[in-house]
């Protein structure tokens, strides 16, 4: 790749939200331009060779050491192989080519595969394996629904196309996008702030004027409690969560609820559309006249989509939250049309799901160790088999569970022998025993990752990887091979 | 000393996102999560000054990151640690028998640092959690 080329249609290795426009200016290998990326895709497009380890790493005496690749390879092998429990952990962070053989190392050396849902919407699949869902693609959302819901999720922050590409910021179809209401609404908000600095200094109004029983701006009393935006047949937003966010700054509405209440919310809900009275006077700090008002408005729509995140799957009540939202969106839809999707994080989790299932069955926390697949996720989930002290080794790709698993759990993984596949640096290769360093799915390696709809779209490769550094899959097959002649010269097996 | 009883919620901002794809060895990526956005009135009671290191604890442990006023409050006894490696040291592992350990809407205890004490970097955190770095 020498002189300047142009990129187009790149699909950005950065959340769940899988922008596939991206615009990437390379030269002479380097890339020199990103467009079309926000913040989160720009920095990996920009930054990802900044940190990255260009070769293998043993631990010797306690400290890493270089090694060579055929080193690395035999001695992650032979921690492999010799393991009575091992755990493979991570995956969202690569193509579903390196998720399959990771999986079939897992059969191999009969060993618990799991992915990094586990700690992020694992209690979103268990709902939905119990209660199922309705929902739909992105491009649906996109042309069709005037009403989006964020619950306990804050796109601006974690997804921050996904407003701009597929919901209330993009021209659909059959919906026009409220950008130019937002900047309206901005400036409406600018110029009332004005006023009321200069009232203050004048007659010095107080406070109470301007709040709510739950900090709302309420409409005028005796009339509805919400917006009366979000009665039109405009496209909309609302933002549901306990701390208002970048999100709900941009919301035509937003619902702020005490945490771990959102359960309650979602029952209450249930409740009121089914017409029942309420007997207190708020539920989860907000008022039971604020949810009637709110329940008006989500029979009313045409289209709704209610988006969920982890601050649900996190809480008190996990998958029960999960379960009530599905519920609930069920409930709508005997009214109205309505659709509900969590919104996930990391670019290929939703990819993690999908190949563990058909490969195994199950979609995460893969127990392998009785020769065949396992799941009951709290007996064969990481975090758990961790917590218990139960694994004896470990192989994580592409994910930094040391930086974002409890301590506990951290603990007991950094104990054991731990092997390491990662382009980058992180707090799991600095206490790892084998550091493998990959090329970059998505960069400088092609392959298949799905979106959060479950949509799977083609990663491409924008520049070379540096030289001897294998892709995940690359070197997952090698450690694979490698485990397969341990094993045959009569090494210790699980399988 | 003064201390406040809070509540603590960890999750993402875009400055962390961004901090960690640069790299996680990085001062941006440092700067991005080793912190705790507190309302400002609370701040005030307890006497830190922004950027100052304040301490948090919770049933699992305890940890120093660098005090923020927030931005999006009010929101009196409710604090915000971008997840990282300083979050991680405080979370509550339970999992209920679900696989996720409960991350957010955890009690939790907010102080000023002793004299002297700083906010660790990754490798010094590394070193003192898991004795490896």
């Amino acid at each position: 790749m020498v002189g300047m080329t142009v990129i187009s249609n790149v699909t950005c290795p950065g959340c769940g939200s899988l922008c596939d426009d991206l615009e990437i200016d390379v030269e002479n290998n380097v890339i020199t331009k990103v467009r079309n990326a926000c913040g989160m895709g720009e920095s990996k497009f920009l930054g990802y060779s900044m940190h990255r380890p260009t070769k293998p790493f043993i631990r010797k005496n306690g400290e890493l050491v270089e090694a060579s690749l055929s080193q690395a390879i035999k001695k992650a092998a032979a921690i492999l192989a010799e393991a009575s429990y091992p755990i493979l952990y991570g995956w969202s962070n690569t193509s579903c080519e390196a998720q399959r053989v990771g999986i079939e190392l897992a059969e191999e050396i009969g060993g618990v595969v799991d992915n990094t849902s586990t700690v992020c919407h694992g209690p979103s699949v268990l709902s939905i394996q119990d209660v199922g869902f309705s929902t739909c693609t992105l491009g649906q959302v996109r042309h069709r629904a005037d009403l989006v819901l964020y619950w306990a999720s804050n796109p601006w922050s974690a997804h921050p196309r996904h407003i701009e590409r597929y919901t209330n910021f993009t021209e659909g179809r059959f919906r026009s996008s409220a950008w130019n209401k937002y900047l309206s609404s901005l400036g409406t908000y600018r110029s009332e702030r004005r006023m009321g600095r200069a009232f203050k200094l004048v007659e010095e109004i107080g406070k109470a004027a301007a709040e709510t029983p739950s900090g709302l701006p309420l409409a005028e009393k005796g009339a509805r409690h919400l917006p009366h935006s979000l009665f039109e047949k405009e496209r909309k937003m609302i933002v549901v969560d306990v701390r208002k966010t970048r999100t709900a700054d941009i919301a035509d509405y937003f619902l702020q609820v005490e945490p771990n209440k959102d359960y309650e919310i979602f029952q209450a809900l249930r409740a009121l559309l089914r017409e029942e009275e309420l007997e207190v006077d708020s539920v989860g700090g907000v008022p039971v006249d604020i949810l009637e008002d709110l329940i008006d408005v989500l029979v009313s729509c045409e289209f709704g989509v209610l988006f969920f995140g982890v601050g649900l799957t996190m809480t008190a009540g996990k998958l029960r939250n999960i379960e009530a939202g599905i519920s609930l969106v069920r409930d709508l839809n005997q009214y109205t049309k309505f659709i509900i999707m969590p919104m996930r994080g990391h670019y290929n989790v939703t990819g993690a799901n999908i190949v563990s299932t058909w490969q195994t069955g199950f979609p995460f926390a893969v127990d392998m160790s009785h020769g065949y697949p396992r799941y009951n996720p709290g007996e064969t989930s990481v975090v758990d088999i961790l917590s218990r002290g139960e694994s004896d080794a470990g192989l994580i790709v592409a994910s930094d569970p040391v930086a974002h698993f409890p301590r506990s759990a951290a603990e007991n993984l950094v104990k054991n022998p731990l092997v390491v596949i990662d382009p980058e640096t992180t707090a799991t290769s600095l206490v790892a025993d084998v550091v493998l360093p990959s090329a970059i799915s998505g960069i400088e390696v092609e392959g298949t990752a799905y979106r959060m709809d479950r949509v799977p779209l083609p990663l491409k490769k924008v520049v070379q990887a540096p030289k001897a550094i294998l892709s995940d899959e690359e070197i997952l097959r090698k450690i694979l091979r490698e485990v397969r002649r341990i094993k045959k010269k009569g090494g210790r097996s699980n399988g | 000393m003064p201390s406040l009883k809070v509540l603590l919620v960890t999750g993402r901002t875009l400055r962390q996102g961004q901090g960690k794809e640069y790299g996680k060895l990085s001062e941006r990526y440092w700067k991005s999560v080793a912190i705790c956005e507190v309302d400002p009135d609370d701040l005030k009671k307890l006497g830190i000054k922004e950027n100052k290191p304040l301490k948090i604890t919770t049933d699992y442990g305890s940890v120093l990151v660098r005090a923020v006023k927030s931005l999006r409050g009010p929101h009196a006894g409710r604090v915000f640690v971008p997840y990282g490696p300083w979050a991680s040291i405080i979370v509550n592992p339970e999992t209920h028998g679900t696989g996720m350990p409960s991350l957010k809407g955890i009690q939790a205890t907010i102080e000023p640092a002793e004299e002297g004490e700083k906010v660790m970097t990754l490798p010094e955190l590394l070193r003192q959690n898991f004795r490896k770095e």
